[in-house]
Formats: structure tokens, C-alpha cells, sequence
């Protein structure tokens, strides 16, 4: 087994006085793909939250690069090569396509070879080129998507985490999107991505967790996984 | 078994989103039927429609053999329905058993103050409150304000009680001992309908669940029926022609 870039131990967070996670621990391993999926309102997207600090854990660790960054606030877990992309893309929509990639890379770490990644960025992503003074606003889904994967990747993170890759995109989008992160992956980048279509999360990636109401349900290899009946019960209840 | 709630084809738009889309559903007396389905699949528009928040731009509302399509929350009320909500609303500064007195003053009886006294007490005890009934609602924990959002509910001694998500965001102990008390409510004759998240525990209590995906009905039966209904299976795991596609190129 490689190393694991980051390991999450037994965690827990919530909003107010309601709990969502009550204690999920998983692991990213360098240069692999790996996918946590679950039905809604299961706490995926709270997970990545309180992995990337955008809320606090009530409890637990996140580990990352032997690390313990469980405490430190988004912009320094940024700097220390985490990237994340919000469910919702929540790109700065009046700014062009540049101008939001200039914002991906507004940590010290991130400045630091800026012009050669954004050549790079353009290079896994050429629609963006041709629109670099676009206003993101006006872009459709999938550019959108390309965008904020892109502006993730400005900051030069080693692990980049993905909230709801596919949502709301066209099948043709997600193949070139997805064809994108695989060579990402076989360059050492290491990505976590949430995923709704359990089959897709199955056929993209390399390890699997899934969680159901907050815990987590199982995990393996997807090819194990896929053909487990209790998938189904975690997603249903029966 | 007669009909308490019949729902029929329901239609409700909000600008361009068809939130519900012709929905009919019938629920039987001293019954529990679970409306589960994705986020943003119009449960909660379902609830708002039932007792009065919105009107229907289609459809009609049938409770107890009366027409109640369009009337207003408080008529809604006084024809024996009362709910619950999933982000629970206590009057925070009042006590326990002074929400309850609210639930019952308002309820399906509108009961004078010292008879709503003992609905709402009786309601406090059969959610296991009954030794907190001078706690300010705002000392409660969230376990607690979830149990007083059904109690104020039960004190309005409705006919039919709908609850919007009571489990969510309780801990296991906690969950066992709400689907106790959901239970013992239906067990004193009154009818639930409830949405829910906790895929195990709304199978297990329902007697008949209806599956909505896009505002519309996906399917409906037993529990172990819809389980393995191949469109209520993909509705939640995910359209499995976009895998086999990126699989082949």
C-alpha cells in the first residue's frame, strides 16, 4: 500500500446544535483517485468541508502529508497544497476566466511559477484560453466546472478535492473532464472527489468509500464494491 | 380501512420549476406512509401544499372527506392536521409546557386554556417530557426541541400528524427512542405522514411509501416493493449509462 497524502481519523462536525458526521475516517492515497459517494443529505459535502476547514470538526483529526492540520483555517490548508472545489463551483462570476485562475493562486505558494501553471492550466483546459476575458458568469456547466477544477489547480495543491464532479453535466462534459483528471492523476496529483452516480464514482476511481447517515457504510476497491447488494441498502434502507 | 387523505393530481410551480407534478396519493386511516425521494424531489413542497401554506395551482386536498385545497394553515389545523418542521421552531422564551398550551389553544379542538393544559401535557409526557415541563424551550438540546416540536404538534390532537425529517441530526439512542414514541403515537390511532432521510428507519416504521423524483411520483408501495424497484434504485444510485459510456471510449 502507498503512502496516504491525507488520512482523515474518526471525524465529526455538524451545523448548530445538529451533528451530520459522527465519526468517518478515510484516506487519499498519493497520485490515486479516490471517491466517496452516498445518497443525499448523507454528509459528503459536509466531510469535504471539514476536511478543507471551511467549518470547524467537532472531533476527530485530518491528517495531511503526516501533518495534523485539523485546526488551521481554509487559506493556510490552501497554502499547505489543498485545494477544494465547492459544490456549486462558486466561481467569483463578474471576474473573466483569468482573473478568477489570478484568485486560485493568491497564496505565497501559489504566486510562486504562476505564469508557467496558468500555461499549463490553458493546456489541460483550451476552451479556457480562448475565453480567458470572458466573464465567468456567462459560461455554461461544464466550463464552469473546467473553471473551478482550474482555478483549484492555480494554487498548486498536491491533493485537490472535488464536491459533486458530474452534477448537472452533460455526459459528453464529464468523459473530457474526467479524462482531464486522469492525466492530473498520472502526473502525482493526488484527488478526493464526491460523487452522486455511484456508477460513475465505481467506473472513475481507484478506492472507494461510501457513506449512509453519516457513518461510514463500506469501503474497497470499486470493482469489489459495485457488486455488493448493500450498496443498494445504503442508498435505501432495505 | 378508510381514506383520511386523498391527494389528487396535485401541480404546483414556482416560475419555471415544476416543483410538484401531478400527484395523487391516498392515505389510510391509523396508517404511516413515508414520502421519501432525492434532495430537491418537492417533499417539503408536498407538506407546504397539504396544510395550507401554498395552494395548489392544480389539484385538490381531501381531509377526512372535506375539501381543504387552498385554505389556509389555521382552517387546515382545526380539521385535525398538525406538523412538525425539519429546522425545529420553538418560541424559545416560553417553557415546555407553554408551547404545548400554544399547539393545543390552536389545534384541531381550539381548546379553551385549562383544557389545552392538559392536552399539552399529555402530549409532553408521550414524548418523555413530562419532567421538563418548566425548561425554557431555548434549554433544551436538540434532541429535546425536536421531542417539543412533536409534542406541541400532538397536543393540537390532530388526526393526522406530518413530520418533516424528526430523526435528523440525532444521535442512535436518540433515534431508537424517537421512533418509539412515533410509534406509540400511531399506536393511539392517529395517522402519520412522514418524510424522512434515514433510509432504514422510515422503511421500517412505514406501512406504505410513496417514491418522488422531480416534483413527480416514481413509484409507490410496501417498503421492500419500492426497495427494489429498478426506477427507484436509479433515481437514488445514479443513471449507470454514463459509466458504461466512459467506459467504452
Amino acid at each position: 500500500m502507498s503512502e496516504a497524502l491525507l488520512k482523515v481519523e474518526s471525524l465529526e462536525a455538524g451545523y448548530g446544535e445538529v451533528q451530520v458526521l459522527w465519526g468517518i475516517s478515510l484516506g487519499a492515497e498519493r497520485g490515486k483517485l479516490t471517491t466517496i459517494v452516498g445518497a443525499n443529505g448523507v454528509g459528503k459535502t459536509t466531510a469535504l468541508r471539514a476536511i478543507a476547514g471551511s467549518i470547524r470538526p467537532w472531533g476527530g483529526r485530518v491528517v495531511l502529508k503526516g501533518e495534523d492540520v485539523t485546526r488551521l483555517t481554509p487559506h493556510v490548508k490552501a497554502a499547505r497544497g489543498l485545494a477544494l472545489v465547492p459544490e456549486g463551483r462558486q466561481l467569483f462570476s463578474e471576474m473573466s476566466v483569468e482573473e478568477n485562475l489570478e484568485m486560485g493562486a493568491y497564496s505565497r505558494h501559489g504566486a510562486r511559477g504562476y505564469a508557467s501553471r496558468l500555461e499549463r492550466v490553458y493546456e489541460l483546459f483550451p476552451r479556457l484560453k480562448e475565453r480567458r476575458t470572458q466573464r465567468a458568469g456567462t459560461f455554461s456547466g461544464g466550463e464552469q466546472q473546467m473553471l473551478a477544477i482550474a482555478r483549484g489547480l492555480m494554487s498548486d495543491p498536491d491533493l485537490l478535492i472535488i464536491d459533486e464532479l458530474s452534477l448537472g453535466l452533460a455526459p459528453v462534459v464529464v468523459h473530457q473532464i474526467f479524462s482531464t483528471l486522469k492525466t492530473l492523476k498520472e502526473e502525482g496529483l493526488t484527488i478526493l472527489l464526491v460523487e452522486q452516480n455511484v456508477h460513475l464514482a465505481f467506473a472513475l476511481s481507484d478506492y472507494a468509500y461510501v457513506i449512509a447517515e453519516g457513518r461510514m457504510f463500506t469501503e474497497g476497491q470499486p470493482e469489489r464494491l459495485e457488486a455488493m447488494p448493500e450498496i443498494r441498502q445504503a442508498y435505501l434502507g432495505l | 380501512m378508510s381514506t383520511l387523505l386523498q391527494v389528487e393530481n396535485l401541480n404546483k410551480r414556482f416560475g419555471g420549476l415544476r416543483a410538484v407534478q401531478a400527484l395523487s396519493f391516498s392515505l389510510h386511516e391509523g396508517s404511516i406512509l413515508g414520502l421519501i425521494g432525492p434532495n430537491g424531489a418537492g417533499k417539503s413542497t408536498v407538506f407546504n401544499l397539504i396544510n395550507g401554506v401554498f395552494a395548489p395551482d392544480e389539484g385538490r386536498i381531501v381531509l377526512g372527506g372535506q375539501d381543504v385545497t387552498g385554505e389556509p394553515p389555521y382552517r387546515v389545523a382545526r380539521r385535525g392536521l398538525a406538523r412538525t418542521h425539519q429546522i425545529v421552531q420553538p418560541f424559545m422564551n416560553m417553557t415546555v409546557l407553554e408551547n404545548c398550551v400554544v399547539g393545543a389553544c390552536f389545534g384541531r379542538e381550539n381548546l379553551a386554556l385549562g383544557r389545552a393544559r392538559e392536552a399539552a401535557r399529555e402530549a409532553a409526557v408521550l414524548v418523555g417530557l413530562e419532567d421538563r415541563l418548566d425548561t425554557l424551550a431555548s434549554q433544551l438540546t436538540i434532541a429535546g426541541k425536536k421531542r417539543l416540536e412533536l409534542a406541541r404538534a400532538l397536543a393540537a390532537r390532530p388526526r393526522l400528524l406530518l413530520l418533516d425529517e424528526v430523526l435528523a441530526g440525532l444521535n442512535p439512542t436518540e433515534v431508537e427512542r424517537m421512533i418509539g414514541i412515533i410509534r406509540a403515537i400511531r399506536a393511539r390511532g392517529v395517522s402519520i405522514l412522514m418524510i424522512e432521510h434515514l433510509m432504514q428507519a422510515i422503511m421500517s416504521l412505514s406501512d406504505h411509501i410513496v417514491v418522488l423524483n422531480s416534483g413527480a411520483k416514481l413509484a409507490e408501495g410496501l417498503p421492500a416493493e419500492v426497495a427494489n424497484d429498478p426506477a427507484v434504485v436509479e433515481a437514488y444510485l445514479g443513471d449507470p449509462d454514463l459509466a458504461a459510456k466512459l467506459r467504452a471510449a
